[in-house]
C-alpha cells in the first residue's frame, strides 16, 4: 500500500530525515517509535503532503501512484488520514458541517453524489457512539475549547466517518487521559480491517498496549534504526532510547 | 510559493460572476444636474408641488455642501454633471403579469439565478425589482392588501399614498443630512416603500432586488418603510451589478420608522460590480441607511456587503423611545482593490436602550476594509447598554484593515462593552482541510463563513443559503 524509498526531507534547509525506507501492506499496524526531533512528526506531515517540507531525494508510491504529485487533498480523497498531534481550531464550523463538507468533497472526488442526508445522519451516529461522543459534541466549532481527549476523539470521529485506507495517527495518545486513551484505541481497533492500514506514531509503549502493533520501527536522528515486532517496544519502553543511540554508536 | 501566496493569487484572480449587460432599450434623458432636470424627473414622474419643492430644497443644500472626504477610501470623485438622472427602461406600460416583463430582462434574472416564479413558489417571497428607475413587477400584491399592508415602489406610493409619504419622508435623514443623501432628495427616480398597519405582522419576507443596468447613469434609490404601532416586518434587500469600465454612483437613501413596540428587520446582500482586478470600474456605493425607533421598538440592520469599488455606509440606529433596541450585523468583504469603510451609529436617547454591534470585516488582495462606528448615550437615556464586537479577518500580506469606534457618553449609568480581534486564516486551518480533503477554495469559504457565522445566523434561512454562496464565491479563485 505504502512504500518509502530512501527518502530525504528538509526542512528551510535543514535535513530532518536523511534516507528512510518503509513498507505498509494492506492490514497492517506499523508503530513508528523515537525520540523527540528524530524525525516523527516531519515523516507524518510529508506523507500528508504539507508544502514546507522539501523532499530532497527518495520516493513515496501509495497505491502504486507517486503521492508526491498529489496535492494534499488528493491524497486525501486517494485514502490517506493524518490525525493530528494539535487539531487547529476553526470557529464558527460546526463537527457536523466540517465532517459532511469533507465526506461530500471526497465523494466529489470520486464521482459520488453528496450523501443524503438521511444516511449521513445515521454514519454519523453511528460513529459518534463509537467514540462515545454526546449528542452536543456534534454542533460545537470544531476544536474550539476542546479538551486534549476531546480534540483526539474528534480526530478518529473523523477517520471513523471518512474510512480511510491508510490512517497516521501522529502522538495520538499525547493529552489523553486513561479512559480517552481506551475510547481512541478501541475506535481504532473497530476501524481496522484487512483492506486498511494504521501507521502509529508515538514516543511511549502504552497506547501500543491497546493497539497491537505487527511492526515497531525505531526512528532515530532521520532513519529507520531498528525494526522489530510489538517486544521492540517493550523492550525500548524497558532500556529507553539511550539503549539505541549506544548501539548505534557502538 | 507558499500556501498562503498561491491562495493570494488565486483570490486576487477571482473575477466577477455577473458580469454581463442587458440589452434593453432605454429612456435616458440627458446628462448634467441643474433644477431644470429636477423639474423634469418630477413631472416625468406626475409628482405633486410639495414633493418638488422638497427636492428643489435638497438640491439648494445639495450645492451649498462638499463632498465628504473623512471616509477611510481613496478614489476619483465621480463627475455629477457627467451622469443622466432618469433612465427607464421602455415599454413603460403597466404590467399586471410576469408575461408583459421584457424577455430580454427576465433572462438577467434566469442569469443571476433569480427566478421570479420560482420566487414566488417556493418561498413566498413577494418581490417588487427595480431595475433602473422604473419598477417592472410587483407580486404578492393582492394578498398583501388583504392586511392593509402597502408594497409598492415610491412612485406609486407618491401617487397612491401621498399622505403617507408627505408625513414620513425626510423625517429621519433631511433632504439636508449629508452630501449624498442632500443629492438622492433632488435626484431620487425610484425605490420602495412600506407600510405596515398597526398590530400586523407581515407574513412574508419582503424583497426588493435593485440593479444598475445603463451604461453611466446613476441609481438614487429612495426606501421608505413605516412600520406602524406593533407591528412586523422582515425586509430583504439583495443586488447585483453588471460589468462596467466606468464607475457608477450609487447613492441611495432609506429610511426606517419603527412606531412604539413595532419590529423591522432590514437585511441586505449587496453585490454591486467591484471593479476588475487591477481596480478599474466599479460602483461607488454612498448609503445613507438610518431608523428610529420609538417606544419599545426595535430595529435590526443585517448586511453582507461584497461588492461594490467602494463602500461607503452606516446603518444607523436613532432609540428615541425609551426601552428601544438597536441591533447591527455587517459582513464586508473586500477584494483586489476594493475599499470599504462602513459600520453604524446607535444613537441613544430614551432610558434603557439597548444596541448591538456585530461587524466582521475581511480584506483579501490589496483591498482596504474599515469599520467606523460611533455609540452615543445622551444625558437623558439613563441606564442605556451598548456591546460591540469588530473582528477583521486578513487574507495575504497586501491587504489592511482599520478600526475606527467613536463612543461619546453623557450619561454616567451607561455600559458600554466594546471587543475587537484581528486574525488571518492560516496555513494550519488550511492545511487541516486540505488533509480531509477539503480543497483550498472550498477550505476558505468553510473557515469565511464560519468566521461570519453570527452575522449569517441573523439572516433569514434563503437569504443566509444566498449569502453564503456569495460569501465563498467572492473569495474563490476557480468558481465560474
Amino acid at each position: 500500500m505504502l512504500k518509502i524509498k530512501d527518502l530525504k526531507v528538509e526542512i528551510e534547509g535543514k535535513e530532518i530525515i536523511k534516507g528512510l525506507s518503509l513498507e505498509i501492506n494492506k492490514g497492517e499496524v506499523h508503530a513508528i517509535m523515537g525520540p523527540n526531533g528524530a524525525g516523527k512528526s516531519t515523516l507524518s506531515a510529508v506523507i500528508a503532503g504539507r508544502d514546507e517540507y522539501v523532499v530532497t531525494g527518495g520516493s513515496i508510491e501509495f497505491e502504486g501512484e507517486n503521492l508526491m504529485d498529489m496535492v494534499p487533498e488528493d491524497r486525501a480523497h486517494a485514502g490517506v488520514f493524518l490525525s493530528f498531534q494539535y487539531p487547529v481550531e476553526i470557529p464558527g464550523v460546526s463537527v457536523t458541517n466540517f465532517i459532511k463538507t469533507a465526506l461530500n468533497e471526497s465523494r466529489k472526488a470520486r464521482g459520488l453524489e453528496a450523501m443524503p442526508a438521511k444516511d449521513m445522519l445515521k454514519l454519523m451516529r453511528e460513529k459518534q457512539a463509537l467514540l462515545e461522543m454526546d449528542k452536543q459534541f456534534m454542533s460545537r466549532s470544531l476544536n474550539e475549547g476542546f479538551s486534549g481527549g476531546e480534540k483526539k476523539r474528534n480526530e478518529i470521529f473523523q477517520m471513523a466517518i471518512l474510512d480511510p485506507k491508510l490512517s497516521i495517527l501522529d502522538e495520538t495518545d499525547s493529552g489523553l487521559d486513561i479512559d480517552a486513551l481506551r475510547i481512541v484505541a478501541n475506535g481504532v481497533n473497530k476501524l481496522k480491517n484487512k483492506d486498511n492500514a494504521v501507521m502509529i506514531i508515538t514516543h511511549y509503549q502504552r497506547l501500543l498496549d491497546h493497539i497491537i502493533p505487527d511492526f515497531v520501527h525505531v526512528l532515530y536522528d532521520g532513519k529507520i534504526v531498528k525494526s522489530g515486532d510489538k517486544n521492540l517496544a517493550l523492550e525500548l519502553e524497558e532500556k529507553g532510547y539511550d539503549w539505541i543511540k549506544k548501539e548505534i554508536e557502538a | 510559493m507558499t500556501e498562503e501566496d498561491k491562495l493570494l493569487e488565486e483570490v486576487t484572480s477571482a473575477e466577477y460572476k455577473y458580469g454581463f449587460v442587458t440589452d434593453i432599450d432605454s429612456d435616458t434623458i440627458k446628462n448634467g444636474l441643474n433644477e431644470d432636470v429636477i423639474r423634469l424627473i418630477s413631472s416625468k414622474k406626475n409628482e405633486p408641488e410639495w414633493l418638488l419643492e422638497w427636492r428643489l430644497e435638497g438640491f439648494k443644500k445639495f450645492k451649498e455642501l462638499v463632498e465628504p472626504e473623512w471616509a477611510n477610501v481613496h478614489y476619483k470623485k465621480p463627475d455629477l454633471q457627467a451622469i443622466s438622472y432618469y433612465s427607464a427602461p421602455k415599454p413603460k406600460k403597466k404590467l399586471a403579469s410576469l408575461d408583459e416583463v421584457d424577455p430580454e430582462l427576465l433572462k438577467t434574472f434566469e442569469k443571476l439565478g433569480i427566478s421570479l416564479d420560482e420566487q414566488k413558489m417556493l418561498t413566498g417571497v413577494a418581490v417588487d425589482i427595480v431595475v433602473d428607475s422604473v419598477s417592472v413587477a410587483t407580486s404578492f400584491k393582492a394578498k398583501l392588501g388583504e392586511l392593509g399592508i402597502i408594497f409598492c415602489s415610491i412612485s406609486e406610493a407618491i401617487q397612491e399614498h401621498p399622505e403617507l409619504v408627505q408625513k414620513y419622508l425626510g423625517t429621519v435623514v433631511p433632504q439636508t443630512d449629508n452630501y449624498y443623501a442632500a443629492l438622492n432628495s433632488a435626484v431620487f427616480t425610484d425605490g420602495s416603500f412600506c407600510y405596515i398597519p398597526k398590530g400586523t405582522r407581515c407574513p412574508m419576507e419582503l424583497s426588493t432586488y435593485f440593479r444598475i443596468n445603463q451604461a453611466g447613469t446613476g441609481q438614487f434609490e429612495r426606501t421608505l418603510l413605516i412600520a406602524d404601532e406593533g407591528s412586523y416586518v422582515s425586509y430583504l434587500e439583495g443586488c447585483t451589478a453588471p460589468s462596467r469600465d466606468e464607475n457608477q454612483l450609487h447613492a441611495a437613501v432609506v429610511e426606517l420608522i419603527a412606531l412604539d413596540e413595532a419590529e423591522i428587520k432590514y437585511s441586505t446582500v449587496q453585490n454591486w460590480y467591484p471593479g476588475n482586478k487591477e481596480g478599474i470600474g466599479g460602483v461607488f456605493n454612498f448609503v445613507t441607511k438610518r431608523g428610529i425607533c420609538h417606544k419599545s421598538a426595535k430595529i435590526s440592520w443585517t448586511q453582507v456587503e461584497t461588492g461594490s469599488a467602494v463602500t461607503w455606509k452606516y446603518p444607523s440606529c436613532i432609540l428615541k423611545g425609551d426601552n428601544s433596541i438597536g441591533e447591527f450585523f455587517s459582513v464586508a468583504v473586500t477584494n483586489n482593490f476594493q475599499q470599504a469603510d462602513t459600520g453604524t451609529k446607535m444613537i441613544h436617547i430614551g432610558k434603557n436602550t439597548k444596541s448591538t454591534i456585530i461587524s466582521k470585516g475581511i480584506a483579501a488582495g490589496k483591498s482596504n476594509s474599515s469599520y467606523r462606528g460611533l455609540v452615543k448615550i445622551m444625558k437623558g437615556a439613563t441606564n442605556a447598554r451598548n456591546f460591540s464586537q469588530c473582528d477583521s479577518l486578513l487574507m495575504g500580506d497586501k491587504s489592511g484593515s482599520h478600526t475606527f469606534p467613536y463612543i461619546e457618553v453623557k450619561n454616567k449609568s451607561a455600559r458600554i462593552e466594546h471587543e475587537a480581534t484581528t486574525s488571518k486564516i492560516g496555513e494550519d486551518q488550511l492545511f487541516y482541510c486540505n488533509q480531509r480533503g477539503i480543497g483550498t477554495d472550498a477550505a476558505i469559504g468553510l473557515i469565511v463563513n464560519g468566521y461570519c457565522k453570527d452575522v449569517l445566523n441573523q439572516l433569514p434561512m434563503e437569504f443566509a443559503v444566498e449569502a453564503q454562496k456569495l460569501l465563498s464565491l467572492s473569495l474563490e479563485g476557480s468558481v465560474g
